[in-house]
């Protein structure tokens, strides 16, 4: 499935995850990660950690509904494997995420961003091991 | 106030991850695909994020305490070890299966598509996986320093 290059949409919304990076560890000293967010939500400290979490993904989830207002049309989500690809998949990233302690928000945007060696080797790694498998789904097994 | 602010911070991110594709794995995907289909889209991304991230938390940092807090929560570990990089690998084979990295699917859950949610809810139970096979792993080396996010 061939997708169009977007320098434009996609430089501004990387400014704007930036900004919100920017912005959280202003207002509550946190890191912009997913993965830390959710693992919060799953073992919250406490009721107001867990709530500040919740209201975060909220506020996440609205992102597209705005956009779907300002411009008429929703961003576009397209899925170009199996179910079952989707689900094993999904448990991976899961897993990987808790081990690695973080994903591309924590370790590939704020881990870098504070220049920290740690989210530096797990942002090779995981960009390494996904064109890997990119590249063994699509031109081996799929050639 | 705090969770009005936070509520937007969500939706600042949600939008900047649905305009740049980040929540497209098909976007994504492509991405990767330097021998196929490339779009080199994300890395524009990426970059973006990481400039403005990197001249924010200059400004921000030297702060004595943040806005709605009585500190800064940054991470201190400087172990780079098997759990870290293995967990790395293992994520990269699921985002390269799937496309969805955590955070890309969260704002995506908004777009209503039903193959989000079936990720989101894989991703959870791969979370409870790892948070259990994390805790047996601390127990077995209880020297070890305990996960922190």
């Amino acid at each position: 499935m061939i997708t169009g290059f977007t320098p434009v949409q996609s430089l501004f919304g990387g400014t704007l995850i930036g900004l919100s990076s920017v912005l959280l560890m202003l207002t509550l000293g946190r890191i912009m990660g997913a993965t830390g967010i959710l693992a919060g939500i799953l073992s919250p400290a406490s009721r107001e950690d867990w709530l500040w979490r919740v209201v975060l993904v909220a506020g996440m989830a609205t992102g597209p509904v705005v956009l779907l207002l300002a411009t008429g049309t929703m961003p576009e989500v397209q899925v170009p494997i199996s179910r079952t690809m989707l689900i094993v998949g999904g448990v991976l990233v899961g897993v990987g995420v808790t081990f690695g302690a973080g994903c591309t928000s924590g370790h590939g945007v704020c881990g870098l961003a504070r220049l920290s060696p740690r989210s530096l080797a797990a942002t090779v790694t995981f960009m390494v091991f996904t064109a890997i498998t990119v590249f063994v789904l699509r031109h081996v097994v799929g050639g | 106030m705090k969770l009005i602010a936070i509520y937007l911070i969500g939706v600042i991110f949600g939008i900047g991850i649905a305009l740049s594709g980040m929540a497209n794995p098909a976007k994504v995907l492509n991405f990767f695909d330097v021998a196929g289909t490339w779009d080199p889209s994300l890395i524009l991304v990426m970059g973006g994020a990481l400039v403005v991230t990197f001249i924010g938390y200059r400004l921000v940092l030297p702060r004595q305490v943040p806005l709605f807090g009585q500190r800064f929560f940054l991470p201190t570990s400087r172990v780079i070890d098997l759990k870290l990089l293995g967990g790395s690998a293992v994520f990269g084979i699921g985002w390269g299966m799937t496309g969805f990295c955590p955070g890309g699917a969260l704002p995506a859950l908004g777009t209503g598509v039903a193959d989000v949610f079936v990720f989101c809810a894989a991703m959870l139970v791969g979370l409870l996986i790892g948070k259990a096979g994390l805790a047996a792993l601390t127990q077995a080396n209880s020297g070890n320093v305990p996960f922190k996010t």
